[in-house]
C-alpha cells in the first residue's frame, strides 16, 4: 500500500510524460489525476489506522549508497507526523490535478503539465516518508526541481524564466546550508538516519565545536544549518524573494507547490527534527525570530501589493512565518496543524484567485476589477470562505490553528513567547486588512476594467468549481473536526514519538482576554477595511501621498530584490568576466604558453643570427672559442 | 589465466584500425566499410569489457587477470593488470568509443576514413593507460595519447585548430617530460618499474617529494588543475565534437586515475605533505572557473570550464584520502565521462545543423526540438548534481569525505555547487526557453533516431547509477580499502622512522 502511494504519481508522470503525445492531453488528464485519488485515497486509509491503531511501518526499498560507513536506504517510513503529510500531499494534490483540467483546458501542453504536477507529487511523498536525511535532500531538491519546471512552464514568457532560475538558485543557497547540515551531522554520528541520529542527540548535546574560526554547540548549529535549508523552502525572510516571482507559473501551481505543499516542507522538517531541535534553545528562538519578523514582514508587503497572486503568495510567506514560530516556541504539533488547515484555505484561496483571474481573461491586477460580485458568486463565495479561514475568523479552520499558535507562544511564558504572541496578533490584524482589500478590490466597487464588458465576464466551469468546493469544505472543517487530534489533550497519543517535547507542553488556560482578543480584532478588522477600500478611499490615498516613503518601502518589498541585485547578482557577473578576461587570457595564457612561445621564437630568431653562412663569422667564433677554453686551462 | 582478456581488449581496436588501413577501392564502400569495421570493433570490444567486469571478483584486493611478457630484459616488462578501480575506467572508455564513431559518422565531413583510426588507436591508448602496471608502459599508453588527439584537434576542429592544438600539446608534453624523468629516476633508485613491487616499496622521504612534484606537474595539467587549465577551453572549442567527448571523458580521467594510483600509491609521504597544495588548487578551480563559466557566451567553453571545476572535485575527494572521497571522485569523474560527454554531444547535435555554438544564436529551441530539450535538460540537472543523477552520488559523497578532513575546504567547494546552476539553467534558458529569436533556425529538425540512441542510452546510465550506484561501489570497495590501508600503514612507518 505504501509503495502505491509513493510511487503511483510517478508512474503517472511517467506515462504522462513520454507518451502523452499518443495518448492526447484528455486521457493524459483523467490518468493522473485517477493515479493521484488512488494515492490520496490510500494515504486517507492509513491516516486513519494511524489514528486508530498506531500503525507505522518502514519499507525498505533497496539500498542506495553505500560507502564505508555512510550507509544510506531508499524506503518509506511511516509514523504519525508522516501519516499527516500524505494526507495532507496526496489529497490537495489530488483536487488540484482535477482543477487542472479545467484551468489548462486551451493549454497545448496538458501532458506535459500533468507529468511535472505528478512529478512534483512523487518527489513530495519521497520527502516526507524518509528515513534518513539523504532521501529528504533526494525529495527536497525534486521538489525544487517541479517548482522550477512548472513555474517555466510557459517557457515563452522571459519573466516566468527568470522566476524559475531565481527559485531554483535562492533553494539552491537554503540547500547549501542544509547540505554542509548533512555532513556535520555524518561527521559527528556517523549515519544520517533518523532514528539513529535522534538517539545519539542526547549524548552530543553539550559538544562544542570550531566551525569557520567560530565556537558554536554542536546542536545549535546543525539546527541553524538544517533551518537554512527550510528558510529556503519555506520562503523565510532573506531567502524569501522567489516566492512571489514564483506566482509566473501556471494558478494551480501556486496552489500546490507555493501553498500548499512544498514550501511547507521547512515546517516539516523543523518538526521531523524536533527531537534535534529540542536540544538547543538558542536554535529554537532564532527559529522563533525569524518566523516572527517573516509573518509581520510578508503581511505589510501584502498590504499594498496589486497582483492578486502576489498578495496570496506574501500571505503565505507570513502563514510560514507563523507556523515556524510555532515550532520555535516547541508547539510543534500546533505548527503542523496550522500546516495541515492552511494547506486547505490558502489553495482554495488560490483556486479562487485563479477562477477570477480566468473570468477577468488573465487580469491578475486587483485595481483593474471590481463589482463583480453577483456575476461570480461561486467564486465569490468561495473566496470568501477562504479569506474568513484565512484570517481566522471564528470556528473556521484558521481560527483553531492560528489562535492556537499565538495562545502557545504566550503560554510559554519567556521574553520571546511574549513577543511572538504580540506580533501574532499584530500579524493577525493586518492579515484581516489585506485578506478583505482583496476581496472588496476585487469584488465590490466600481468595475474597472477596460478590456472586457462586465457582462462578458462568466463564471469558470464546473471542473475547476467543484474541487474548490471540497477545499471549501476542509477550510471550514478541517479545524473543528481534527482539534481534539491533533493538538487536543490526548494529542500525544496520536504523536507517538514522532514529535519530541522536551519539556511538556502547557495545557493551562490562557487568559481570557487573549481568548477573546485575536477573534474580536479580526471582525473588526472587516468592517473598517470596507470603510477604507469602498467608502472613503480619500482618507487612504491622503495619507499614502503624505507618506510616499513608507508606501514605496513597502511596494517594493523592503527593497530585498534591489539589494540582492547589487549586492550578490551584479558583482558576481563582474567579477567572473574579470577572472575571464584578466585571469585566464591576460595573465595565464599572455605569460604562459603564448608568452612561453613567443620567448622561444624571439630566441629562435636571434639564434637565426649565428648561422650567416660566411666561413669567417664560423672561424671567429671558434678562435673566440678556443682561447676561452685555453685561458681556463692554463689559469686552472 | 589463459586467455589474455585485457591485451585483447587493448589490441581489439588496433586491429580495427589496421583492417580500414587497409581497405582499399572506391571511396564510397571504403567509406561504408570503414565505417561497419571501427563500429563492429568498438562495439565488440564494449561487449568484451563487459564481460571482464562480469567475470571480476570483487571481494579480492591483488591486481586481476595479470599478464606479464619480457619486453627489454631486466628494464620494462610488460604488464598489464587491473583491480576495482581500473575496470571501471575501461568500461567507461570502451562504453564513450562506440559513442564518438557514431558522433562521428554522423557529423564528420571529410576524411572519415582517417577519423576512425584515429578514433581507434586513441582508444587502444586509453585502455592502455589503465591497465599497465609498468611505469614505462604505462607513460607509453599516457603521452601516446597526445598523437590521435592532437591530429583529431588539428585536422578535424574548428578554424583555430591549429593554435589550439599545439597549445594542447605544448602544455600536456611540458608536465610530461618531467614525468618521464620522474620514472627514470625511480628506476634508477629502485631498479624497477614495475608497479606492482613499486607499491611495496618505500621511497625515501626527500624523493618522494622531487618524484611527486615531477608526477603533479604531468597529471595537474592533464585534468586540468587551474593554473594550468587554460588549455582546455580552447581545444574543446576548436575540436570536433567526437574529439571533445573523449576529451572531457576519458583523456582528463587518465590524470585522475594517475592520482590514485602513482600518486598516492608510489608517494604516500608526499602526497600528505602536499594535500593542502592541493585542496587550495581544487577550491580555487571550483569557485574561479565556476564564475568564469557564468560569463561564457561560447557553449563549448562554458562546458569546458564546468569541467575544470568538477575535476576540482574530483582531486579534492582524491586527496580527502577517507573512504567516501576516494570513492565519490571516483564515481565523480565516471559521472562527469557520461555527463560531460553528453553535454558536449548536445552542442554538437545544434552544431551540425546551424554551424554555431553561440549561445546567442539560439533560443526557443524547445519549440523546435523538444525532445533535444528533454535530453538536455536531463544533463544539465545532472551537471549541476541533481539528487537522483550520478553527478550527486560523486558530488556529495566527496563533500562528505573531505568536510572530515577539511571543513572550510567543503564549505567553499559547497558554493560551487550553488554556482553550478547558476550557470547551468542559465545556459540552458537561454538555449532551449524563450522564443525563436533567430529566424534561420527555423529550419532545426529535433533528433534523429542515432542520436536519440546515443542519448537514450547515456540518460538511462545516468539515471540508473544516481539512483542504484551500488554496482560501482561495490566493484571499487575492496580495492579502495586496500589503498587507504597501504597509505596509512606507509604514512605511520615514515612517522615512526622520523621519530627514532
Amino acid at each position: 500500500m505504501e509503495y502505491a502511494i509513493v510511487f503511483l504519481p510517478l508512474l503517472g508522470s511517467f506515462i504522462s510524460g513520454f507518451f502523452g503525445k499518443n495518448l492526447g492531453g484528455k486521457i493524459c488528464q483523467i490518468l493522473t489525476s485517477s493515479f493521484i485519488s488512488i494515492s490520496a485515497i490510500l494515504s486517507i486509509f492509513i491516516f486513519y489506522q494511524v489514528v486508530v491503531e498506531d500503525y507505522s511501518s518502514n519499507k525498505l526499498i533497496f539500498n542506495w549508497i553505500s560507502s564505508g560507513d555512510f550507509n544510506v536506504n531508499w524506503s518509506i517510513n511511516i509514523d504519525p507526523l508522516t501519516s499527516v503529510m500524505l494526507v495532507i500531499v496526496s489529497l490537495i494534490s489530488s483536487i488540484i490535478h482535477f482543477y487542472s483540467i479545467g484551468y489548462m483546458s486551451h493549454d497545448p501542453h496538458k501532458s506535459r503539465f500533468m507529468a511535472y504536477l505528478s512529478l512534483f507529487t512523487f518527489s513530495m511523498l519521497t520527502l516526507v516518508s524518509a528515513d534518513n536525511f539523504l532521501q529528504l535532500f533526494f525529495g527536497w531538491e525534486g521538489v525544487g526541481l517541479c517548482s522550477y519546471l512548472l513555474i517555466g512552464f510557459w517557457y515563452k514568457k522571459p519573466s516566468a524564466n527568470a522566476a524559475a532560475i531565481k527559485a531554483f538558485i535562492v533553494n539552491r543557497v537554503g540547500d547549501f546550508g542544509f547540505a554542509i547540515g548533512i555532513f556535520l551531522i555524518f561527521f559527528f554520528y556517523g549515519t544520517v538516519n533518523y532514528n539513529e541520529v535522534f538517539e545519539q542527540t542526547p549524548l552530543l548535546s553539550n559538544h562544542e565545536i570550531i566551525f569557520l574560526g567560530i565556537e558554536f554547540n554542536l546542536i545549535t548549529l546543525i539546527c541553524l544549518l538544517l533551518f537554512i535549508g527550510a528558510m529556503g523552502k519555506s520562503a523565510q525572510i532573506l531567502l524569501h524573494t522567489w516566492l512571489p516571482d514564483a506566482m509566473e507559473g501556471p494558478t494551480p501551481v501556486s496552489a500546490l507547490i507555493h501553498a500548499a505543499t512544498m514550501v511547507t516542507a521547512g515546517v516539516f522538517l523543523v518538526v521531523k527534527c524536533s527531537p534535534i531541535f529540542e536540544y538547543s534553545q538558542t536554535a529554537l528562538n532564532v527559529v522563533t525570530a525569524v518566523g516572527m519578523i517573516t509573518a509581520f514582514f510578508a503581511a505589510t508587503v501584502a498590504l499594498v501589493q496589486n497582483d492578486i497572486k502576489k498578495i496570496v503568495a506574501y500571505s503565505t510567506c507570513s502563514q510560514l512565518g507563523y507556523m515556524f514560530f510555532a515550532a520555535g516556541v516547541g508547539a510543534y504539533h500546533v505548527a503542523i496543524f496550522h500546516l495541515f488547515t492552511h494547506a486547505f484555505f490558502k489553495a482554495l484561496l488560490f483556486l479562487g484567485a485563479g477562477c477570477v483571474i480566468h473570468s477577468f481573461k488573465e487580469e491578475q491586477d486587483i485595481t483593474l476589477m471590481g463589482g463583480v460580485w453577483k456575476k461570480i458568486p461561486y467564486t465569490y463565495s468561495l473566496m470568501i470562505i477562504g479569506t474568513l479561514a484565512l484570517t481566522g475568523f471564528p470556528f473556521l479552520s484558521g481560527y483553531y490553528s492560528k489562535d492556537a499558535i499565538i495562545e502557545f507562544a504566550y503560554l510559554k511564558g519567556n521574553t520571546i513567547g511574549y513577543y511572538a504572541a504580540a506580533i501574532g496578533i499584530i500579524t493577525a490584524f493586518l492579515t484581516a486588512i489585506y485578506s478583505w482589500r482583496l476581496i472588496f478590490k476585487t469584488f465590490h466597487g466600481k468595475f474597472n476594467n477596460k478590456d472586457n464588458n462586465l457582462s462578458s465576464i462568466q463564471e469558470s466551469s464546473l471542473i475547476m468549481l467543484l474541487p474548490s468546493c471540497l477545499l471549501a469544505i476542509g477550510a471550514i472543517l478541517s479545524g473543528v473536526l481534527f482539534k481534539e487530534i491533533f493538538i487536543g489533550q490526548d494529542n500525544l497519543n496520536f504523536w507517538n514519538d514522532s514529535i519530541l517535547f522536551l519539556q511538556t507542553v502547557e495545557h493551562a488556560h490562557p487568559p481570557n482576554w487573549l481568548l477573546l482578543l485575536t477573534p474580536i480584532i479580526v471582525i473588526l478588522a472587516i468592517p473598517v477595511s470596507y470603510y477604507l477600500f469602498i467608502q472613503n478611499e480619500k482618507i487612504l490615498r491622503n495619507f499614502l501621498l503624505k507618506n510616499q516613503l513608507l508606501y514605496n518601502f513597502l511596494l517594493k518589498k523592503w527593497y530585498f530584490d534591489e539589494l540582492y541585485n547589487l549586492i550578490f547578482v551584479e558583482p558576481i557577473k563582474k567579477i567572473g568576466l574579470f577572472l575571464w578576461r584578466k585571469g585566464d587570457i591576460n595573465t595565464i595564457d599572455k605569460y604562459g604558453p603564448d608568452g612561453l612561445s613567443k620567448l622561444v621564437k624571439n630566441i629562435s630568431d636571434k639564434a637565426v643570427n649565428f648561422q650567416s653562412g660566411y666561413l669567417y663569422h664560423y672561424a671567429f667564433v671558434m678562435l673566440v672559442g678556443f682561447s676561452i677554453l685555453l685561458t681556463y686551462l692554463i689559469l686552472y | 589465466m589463459n586467455f589474455p582478456i585485457l591485451s585483447a581488449i587493448i589490441f581489439i581496436p588496433l586491429i580495427g584500425a589496421l583492417f580500414i588501413l587497409i581497405t582499399k577501392g572506391n571511396q564510397k564502400n571504403v567509406e561504408k566499410n570503414s565505417k561497419y569495421v571501427a563500429i563492429f570493433s568498438s562495439i565488440a570490444n564494449f561487449l568484451l569489457s563487459l564481460f571482464l567486469w562480469f567475470s571480476f571478483d570483487t571481494s579480492v584486493s591483488d591486481f586481476q587477470f595479470v599478464e606479464e611478457k619480457k619486453w627489454i630484459d631486466g628494464f620494462i616488462n610488460f604488464q598489464l593488470g587491473i583491480d576495482g578501480i581500473s575496470i571501471l575506467f575501461i568500461l567507461l572508455t570502451t562504453f564513450i568509443t562506440p559513442v564518438c564513431i557514431f558522433s562521428g559518422i554522423l557529423s564528420i565531413k571529410y576524411k572519415i576514413k582517417e577519423f576512425l583510426i584515429a578514433i581507434l588507436v586513441m582508444e587502444t591508448l586509453m585502455l592502455g593507460v589503465f591497465c599497465s602496471l609498468d611505469l614505462v608502459i604505462f607513460y607509453l599508453f599516457f603521452e601516446g595519447g597526445l598523437i590521435p588527439m592532437f591530429l583529431i584537434i588539428g585536422i578535424w576542429g574548428g578554424p583555430k585548430r591549429v593554435y589550439s592544438a599545439f597549445k594542447f600539446f605544448l602544455f600536456t608534453l611540458l608536465g610530461s617530460v618531467l614525468m618521464l624523468v620522474a620514472i627514470i629516476s625511480i628506476y634508477w633508485i629502485t631498479g624497477t618499474t614495475d608497479v606492482v613491487k613499486l607499491l611495496d616499496i618505500k621511497i625515501s622521504q626527500e624523493y618522494q617529494y622531487l618524484l611527486w612534484l615531477a608526477f603533479f606537474s604531468s597529471f595537474a595539467v592533464k585534468l586540468p588543475m587551474w593554473p594550468v587549465h587554460t588549455w582546455l577551453p580552447d581545444a574543446h572549442v576548436e575540436a570536433p565534437t567526437a574529439g571533445s567527448v573523449i576529451l572531457a571523458a576519458i583523456l582528463l580521467k587518465m590524470a585522475g586515475y594517475g592520482f590514485i594510483r602513482f600518486s598516492l600509491g608510489l608517494f604516500p609521504v608526499a602526497s600528505d605533505y602536499f594535500t593542502p597544495l592541493i585542496f587550495i588548487l581544487s577550491i580555487i578551480a571550483i569557485i574561479y572557473t565556476s564564475l568564469i563559466a557564468l560569463m561564457q557566451d561560447d557553449m563549448k567553453k562554458l562546458i569546458a570550464y564546468s569541467s575544470v571545476a568538477h575535476m576540482g572535485f574530483v582531486t579534492l575527494g582524491i586527496f580527502s584520502l577517507t573512504k567516501q572521497g576516494l570513492e565519490g571522485s571516483i564515481i565523480q569523474m565516471l559521472s562527469h565521462g557520461l555527463i560531460s560527454a553528453a553535454l558536449f554531444l548536445c552542442v554538437g547535435v545544434v552544431y551540425d545543423r546551424y554551424h554555431s555554438r553561440m549561445i546567442s544564436s539560439y533560443g526557443g529551441l524547445v519549440n523546435l526540438m523538444p525532445k533535444y530539450a528533454f535530453v538536455f535538460m536531463i544533463f544539465t540537472l545532472a551537471a549541476l548534481g541533481l539528487p537522483g543523477t550520478s553527478g550527486f552520488v560523486g558530488e556529495f559523497l566527496v563533500l562528505v569525505g573531505v568536510f572530515q578532513k577539511s571543513v572550510i575546504a567543503a564549505v567553499l567547494a559547497s558554493l560551487g555547487v550553488i554556482l553550478a546552476a547558476a550557470y547551468m539553467l542559465w545556459l540552458y534558458r537561454r538555449v532551449i526557453f524563450g522564443k525563436i529569436g533567430n529566424t534561420e533556425i527555423k529550419k532545426m529538425v529535433d533528433l534523429n533516431k542515432t542520436e536519440l540512441y546515443i542519448f537514450a542510452s547515456i540518460v538511462f546510465l545516468t539515471l540508473f547509477f544516481g539512483i542504484y550506484p551500488e554496482p560501482l561501489l561495490n566493484t571499487i570497495n575492496v580495492s579502495i580499502d586496500n589503498l587507504i590501508d597501504k597509505y596509512n600503514a606507509n604514512i605511520n612507518f615514515h612517522i615512526a622512522q622520523t621519530n627514532n
